[in-house]
C-alpha cells in the first residue's frame, strides 16, 4: 500500500458527450501521490484539473484508465467504505451546504450513513477542530459567513476521518483574509491528522502555500510536474508553465502580448 | 404586571430569533418563527389564512352554528328570499340555504383535505425519483405522466367516477388520480435544477443512497413550491368536485355539497337567484381564500427567495 502511495492514476481519460460532440476533458493523465503528501494540480479554466479530481472522488463515472486510492484499485462505482477513506471539499461554500439543513444535520448525516455512533461527541469535536464552537451547531447555512460555511464543509469532510482529502479550489470563492484562515486551518489539520491533500487550484500562490509538489495541466494533459521549491525559484522546464508563472505575477502589456496558445 | 408579561414576551421572542440556538428544536422553531413574521407582513395572505381558518371553524362547529337542520324540508316556505327567518333564503324544498352551506363546509373541507393528502404526495415521489435517477426511469415515469396529462381533467374524472360509481368518496379518488401529474412535473423540474448542486454531490460522497438523497435532500426543497401550488390548486379542486356534483356524479342528494346546490338552483336562477348564487358565493370566497394563502406561502416558503 505504501509503495503505491495514496493515489495512483494511470492513463486516465475522461470524455463528455458522445460521438461527434464528444469533448475530451482529460486525455491520458498519469500521476501518483504519496501517503501524507500535499499535492497541487494547477492549470487554467477548462484544463481538466477538476475533472481529474471528480474521477478520483467517484463523482464522475465515465472515465477509462486506472485509478487506485490507498492501494485499492477503484471501479467506476464506489463502495460505501471508499468514502471513509476519501472525502472532498468543494469550491463554493454557498452551494455545497444544503440550504434547509442546520449544521447539526449536515454533520450528523455521514455519521448516520456509516453507523459510526457517538453522534454528539463527534460533531462537537469536529466543530472545535475546524475552529467553530458548539454555538454554531444548530445554525442554518444562511446564518453563517462564507468562511464559516467553508469550515462547516471541511468539518463534514473530516467527520468520517478520511486519510485523503480532495480540495477543489477551496479558497477561490472567499475573501482574501478568509482565504489565509482556511489555508492555515488546512495546514494545521494536515499536520495533526497526517492527511494526504490533493489541491486543485488556478492560484499558484495558494498551491505554493499548501503543497509540496504540483503538476501543471493544460488541455487535459499534464505538462509538467515540479516541486514547490522549483516553483518558488521560477524554474519551470516547459514554456507553458513559464507563461502561467508570468501570468500569476500580474499583467503588463509586454507579458500579455507575449502570451501564446499552447495546443 | 403588564411589564412582566411584556418582558416574558420579549424573552420568548429573543429565544426564537437567536443566532445561536442551543438545540435542534430551538433552531426549528426559530425558523418557523421567522417564516411566520414574514407571512404576517403580507396582509392579503393573512386575509386568506383567516378565510381558510374560518372554513375549518365553521366545519367543526357546523351543528352548533346552523340555525336549521340541513335536510329539514318546509314546502310551505319554499324559495323564500333572504330575510329575517332565513338569512340566505330557502331552496326549492324549503330547506334553509345558510344551514346547508354551513354543513356543506364539512364536505368541501373533506374533499380538499383528502386530495391534498394524496395527489401531491404521489406526484412528489414520482417527480423526484424521475428527476434524480434520470435515464429510462425518467422516461417511463414521465410518459405515464404525459398520458394522464393528455386527458382533460374533468373528462378523466368523469370516466373514473362512471367506472367506480357515483359518490363523494369516488369523486375524491377521481380528482386525486387526475390531479397528480402537474405535481410530478413541478417536482421533476425542481429536482433537475438541484440534482447537480454541490450539496447533492457532497451527499453522494458521504455514501448516501439514492433513497436517502431523494427523501432527505431533494424532497425538502421541492415541498415548498409544491405546497404553494397545492394551495393555489385547491380552488380548482373545489370547482371540480362541484362540477362532478353538478353532473350528478359527485355528492348525492340530499348531501349539501356546494356544487350540487348550484345545480339544484339553476332551474330558477333568474327568478330566485339566491338559490344558486349563495353556494356560488361560498365557493368563490373559499377559493379566493386558498389563492391568497398560496400567494403568501410562496413568499415565505420559496427557497429561491432566500
Amino acid at each position: 500500500m505504501t509503495e503505491q502511495g495514496m493515489i495512483g492514476i494511470e492513463n486516465l481519460r475522461v470524455a463528455f458527450g458522445q460521438g461527434a460532440d464528444s469533448v475530451v476533458a482529460v486525455d491520458g493523465v498519469s500521476l501518483s501521490v504519496r501517503d501524507g503528501e500535499s499535492f497541487g494540480l494547477v492549470g487554467e479554466s477548462g484544463s481538466g484539473k477538476s475533472t481529474v479530481l471528480r474521477a478520483v472522488s467517484g463523482l464522475n463515472h465515465d472515465w477509462s484508465g486506472r485509478v487506485a486510492v490507498a492501494g485499492v484499485e477503484q471501479s467506476r462505482r464506489r463502495a460505501k467504505g471508499f468514502f471513509k477513506t476519501c472525502q472532498m471539499v468543494f469550491q463554493d461554500p454557498y452551494g455545497s451546504l444544503h440550504p434547509r439543513h442546520p449544521v447539526d444535520r449536515i454533520l450528523a448525516e455521514p455519521i448516520a450513513i456509516h453507523g459510526l455512533g457517538d453522534t454528539d461527541g463527534r460533531i462537537d469535536r469536529v466543530l472545535l477542530e475546524v475552529g467553530l464552537g458548539p454555538s454554531f451547531r444548530f445554525r442554518y447555512p444562511h446564518q453563517l459567513s462564507g468562511g464559516q460555511r467553508q469550515r462547516v464543509a471541511i468539518a463534514r469532510a473530516l467527520v468520517l476521518e478520511p486519510r485523503l482529502l480532495l480540495l477543489d479550489e477551496p479558497t477561490s470563492a472567499l475573501d482574501v483574509s478568509v482565504q489565509a484562515e482556511i489555508l492555515n486551518l488546512l495546514r494545521r489539520l494536515r499536520a495533526e491528522r497526517g492527511l494526504t491533500l490533493v489541491l486543485v487550484s488556478h492560484n499558484l500562490a495558494v498551491v505554493a502555500n499548501l503543497c509540496d509538489r504540483l503538476a501543471v495541466m493544460n488541455r487535459g494533459r499534464i505538462v509538467e510536474e515540479m516541486t514547490v521549491e522549483d516553483l518558488r525559484r521560477g524554474e519551470a522546464a516547459q514554456p507553458y508553465t513559464r507563461q502561467l508563472l508570468r501570468a500569476s505575477q500580474g499583467y503588463d502589456r509586454a507579458a500579455a502580448e507575449s502570451f501564446r496558445d499552447f495546443a | 404586571m403588564n411589564g412582566r408579561a411584556m418582558n416574558g414576551g420579549s424573552t420568548w421572542r429573543a429565544w426564537l430569533s437567536t443566532d445561536t440556538p442551543q438545540s435542534r428544536m430551538q433552531a426549528r422553531l426559530g425558523r418557523a418563527w421567522s417564516g411566520w413574521l414574514a407571512f404576517r407582513r403580507n396582509r392579503l395572505a393573512m386575509a386568506g389564512l383567516l378565510i381558510v381558518l374560518g372554513l375549518v371553524v365553521v366545519a367543526a362547529l357546523a351543528p352548533l352554528l346552523a340555525p336549521y337542520h340541513p335536510y329539514e324540508q318546509d314546502l310551505a316556505n319554499r324559495l323564500q328570499p333572504p330575510g329575517a327567518l332565513h338569512w340566505l333564503g330557502t331552496d326549492s324544498f324549503g330547506r334553509d340555504i345558510l344551514s346547508r352551506l354551513i354543513h356543506g363546509a364539512r364536505l368541501t373541507l373533506m374533499i380538499v383535505a383528502l386530495v391534498a393528502a394524496t395527489a401531491p404526495v404521489v406526484g412528489l415521489l414520482i417527480g423526484t425519483v424521475a428527476g434524480y435517477l434520470g435515464g429510462w426511469v425518467d422516461a417511463v415515469l414521465m410518459r405515464i405522466t404525459d398520458i394522464f396529462l393528455a386527458f382533460p381533467k374533468l373528462i378523466l374524472a368523469l370516466a373514473f367516477v362512471a367506472a367506480l360509481g357515483p359518490g363523494i368518496e369516488n369523486a375524491v379518488i377521481a380528482i386525486a388520480i387526475t390531479s397528480w401529474p402537474p405535481y410530478a412535473r413541478i417536482a421533476r423540474a425542481e429536482t433537475l435544477t438541484i440534482r447537480r448542486a454541490d450539496f447533492i454531490s457532497a451527499a453522494r460522497l458521504q455514501g448516501a443512497s439514492s433513497a436517502r438523497i431523494i427523501l432527505g435532500h431533494i424532497v425538502p426543497l421541492c415541498v415548498a413550491s409544491l405546497i404553494v401550488r397545492v394551495t393555489l390548486d385547491m380552488a380548482g379542486v373545489i370547482l371540480t368536485a362541484a362540477g362532478l356534483g353538478f353532473l350528478g356524479l359527485g355528492a348525492q342528494p340530499p348531501l349539501p355539497e356546494w356544487g350540487a346546490m348550484i345545480a339544484a338552483g339553476r332551474q330558477n336562477v333568474l327568478e330566485q337567484w339566491w338559490v344558486a348564487a349563495m353556494p356560488g358565493l361560498a365557493i368563490f370566497v373559499v377559493s379566493l381564500g386558498f389563492n391568497l394563502l398560496g400567494d403568501g406561502l410562496r413568499d415565505v416558503l420559496d427557497p429561491k427567495g432566500d
